[in-house]
């Protein structure tokens, strides 16, 4: 197959819970990757050899352990900027998750003085596919603050529904959030196309990066946006680290998130100053070995290319897709052409519950996700409730693909289903 | 196959999936409540009808619209027609009965003459990530009578 990682079973042995037998002796068959990715031993083994080793505090201990640790720390930071196409170093801010970096904008946006400020009157735009981390923060803000909240729809094969964009997008616009790669749709976005729309009124852009940072090739300038956020443990990281990118002039003209040690110039009874960006709000002692294991994450990236971790994730999605359309009363959610969808595919089965079909590939070995993969809206605009997915990357073999068909064939069988 | 999913699902339990008894919403009742689980989208609205019997009040009717799994369908049909007819104190100690069985991980052995088609569940109480699908519509029965005991100003 064309396409494919070259040396792909030795790209295999490199994770090892890829090894892993489950349900009674079968082979793992590992398809929840838009849900959290496995672990590569390089970043098992830096984070291991951090905390055996390097363990202190960082930029405040004056020994040679703090120092070792600030510098891994502030290495890893240094990596991210690279792997993301960051001019500066100050523009990557560590945060524990995605989720965390959307709700530190949209609440230093009520917050802000000046031109970041969000208050009556004002719109936030975002759309009807995103994940309920870029909904709930906005609705939350504009509630607060008297903003409207608005959004782009979607079309009826799943893409964003650009036909009102001029409307939408106007001189009351503040904000524009949205996400790069849906994690139910599959769907790729035009986010430049988008941003610049955005930039022409005068608003920020702000993009959901969770899922596109894993599968593309990312470079922040490009892209268009002004704040771009991701999360380290889909990207072959650990759980508990996050990045939020933003322009340094932007990142400096927010009001600090949370207050505490770090964040600060000089702290008296009555005020404080505050740092600039990044550590302006990074607010407290960070998740130190996760910041350590993401750069070790983004490095294996890099080594493996993110074009060719791209070229990878468009052929298993192709076959995917293939595969999937030869399983009887099976519906695929979202885009049907590969080249515009990420490595995400929701489907349903017709007359079996998305739960039951987990269930049942389970004990097959296969595992994937059921339910609403926190985007009820988007399911409800397709009038489902909830959905099966799969989600394949860079360690995703066509074997493991044959093994999802065969098990839903399987699940059919179970059902009674003819 | 795999005997552990034929524990899961059993025959029983297809068999309420596939033709759920009491389905639907119906009039009159003096409770209605809805009930979602939050980490998979299972919903149900549940509505509860008492009548006055000699020993206290009755369970006339339990009607209900749900959207969600195997388990989560076939529970509420199993619960039906269990609590239907019953005088809602026997309704309540069905309840708790099934709730122990679920809470059990396994290790319960059900009383097929309490919990009838019930017993069905014990092999889903192996199965930690399904339990609250089977208990979805029996927190919503249990929270509707409340509701429609206080509205009735009746006693259990």
């Amino acid at each position: 197959m064309e396409g494919l990682l070259p040396d792909l079973d030795i790209i295999r042995k490199d994770f090892p819970i890829l090894a892993r037998t489950v349900a009674d002796g079968q082979p793992l068959v590992y398809l929840d990757s838009a849900n959290t990715s496995q672990k590569p031993q390089v970043v098992i083994d830096t984070m291991v050899d951090h905390l055996e080793r390097h363990n202190a505090n960082i930029a405040r201990a004056m020994h040679t352990l703090g120092a070792e640790s600030t510098e891994a720390f502030e290495a890893a930071r240094d990596k991210v900027a690279a792997f993301i196409g960051a001019p500066e170093r100050e523009g990557v801010v560590f945060t524990k998750n995605i989720t965390e970096a959307l709700n530190l904008l949209s609440n230093t946006f009520a917050w802000a003085e000046g031109d970041l400020r969000v208050g009556p009157g004002d719109e936030i735009v975002i759309t009807e596919m995103e994940h309920h981390s870029n909904i709930v923060p906005w609705q939350l803000l504009t509630e607060r603050t008297g903003a409207t909240l608005r959004w782009f729809g979607l079309t009826d094969d799943g893409r964003l529904d650009l036909s009102d964009i001029d409307e939408l997008i106007n001189e009351r616009t503040k904000v524009v959030s949205l996400t790069w790669v849906s994690n139910m749709l599959g769907t790729v976005n035009p986010v430049r196309e988008i941003a610049d729309k955005a930039h022409a009124v005068g608003a920020v852009v702000i993009v959901d990066a969770a899922q596109a940072v894993p599968q593309l090739p990312v470079d922040v300038i490009a892209s268009g946006a002004d704040f771009l956020g991701f999360t380290g443990h889909k990207a072959v990281g650990p759980t508990g680290i996050g990045v939020l990118w933003g322009k340094p002039e932007l990142l400096n003209a927010l009001p600090p998130f949370h207050g505490g040690g770090e964040m600060i110039e000089t702290v008296t009874m009555e005020r404080s100053t505050y740092a600039k960006a990044p550590h302006r709000f990074e607010a407290g002692t960070p998740p130190i070995v996760e910041a350590v294991g993401l750069g070790a994450a983004v490095d294996y990236l890099g080594h493996l290319g993110m074009e060719a971790v791209h070229a990878h994730e468009q052929a298993i999605t192709g076959y995917a897709l293939e595969g999937l359309a030869s399983v009887a009363g099976l519906t695929v959610l979202g885009p049907l052409d590969a080249a515009s969808r990420g490595g995400a595919i929701s489907f349903e089965l017709a007359g079996v519950h998305p739960h039951d079909v987990a269930q049942v590939l389970d004990s097959r070995g296969v595992a994937i996700r059921a339910g609403h993969h926190c985007a009820k809206p988007a399911h409800a605009r397709f009038g489902v409730q909830a959905s099966c997915r799969m989600s394949s990357y860079l360690y995703t073999t066509p074997g493991e693909i044959d093994a999802l068909v065969d098990a839903l064939e399987y699940t059919r069988s179970y059902f009674r289903l003819g | 196959m795999s005997t552990e999913l034929d524990a899961l699902y059993q025959e029983i339990i297809l068999d309420h999936y596939k033709n759920p008894h009491h389905k639907g919403l119906r009039d009159p009742f003096e409770a209605e409540v809805h009930h979602v689980n939050p980490t998979c989208g299972d919903e149900v609205t549940l509505r509860v009808h008492l009548s006055d019997g000699p020993d206290g009040q009755l369970v006339e009717d339990v009607s209900y619209d749900a959207l969600g799994c195997s388990i989560s369908q076939a529970s509420a049909s199993v619960l039906t027609d269990l609590v239907i007819g019953k005088p809602v104190a026997d309704a309540m100690e069905i309840h708790q009965e099934f709730l122990t069985l679920m809470q059990g991980k396994g290790t319960v052995e059900p009383d097929e003459e309490t919990l009838e088609d019930g017993i069905a569940f014990a092999g889903v109480a192996k199965f930690p990530a399904r339990v609250k699908c089977a208990l979805l519509s029996w927190m919503a029965w249990k929270d509707a009578t409340a509701q429609a005991l206080e509205t009735t100003g009746g006693k259990v």
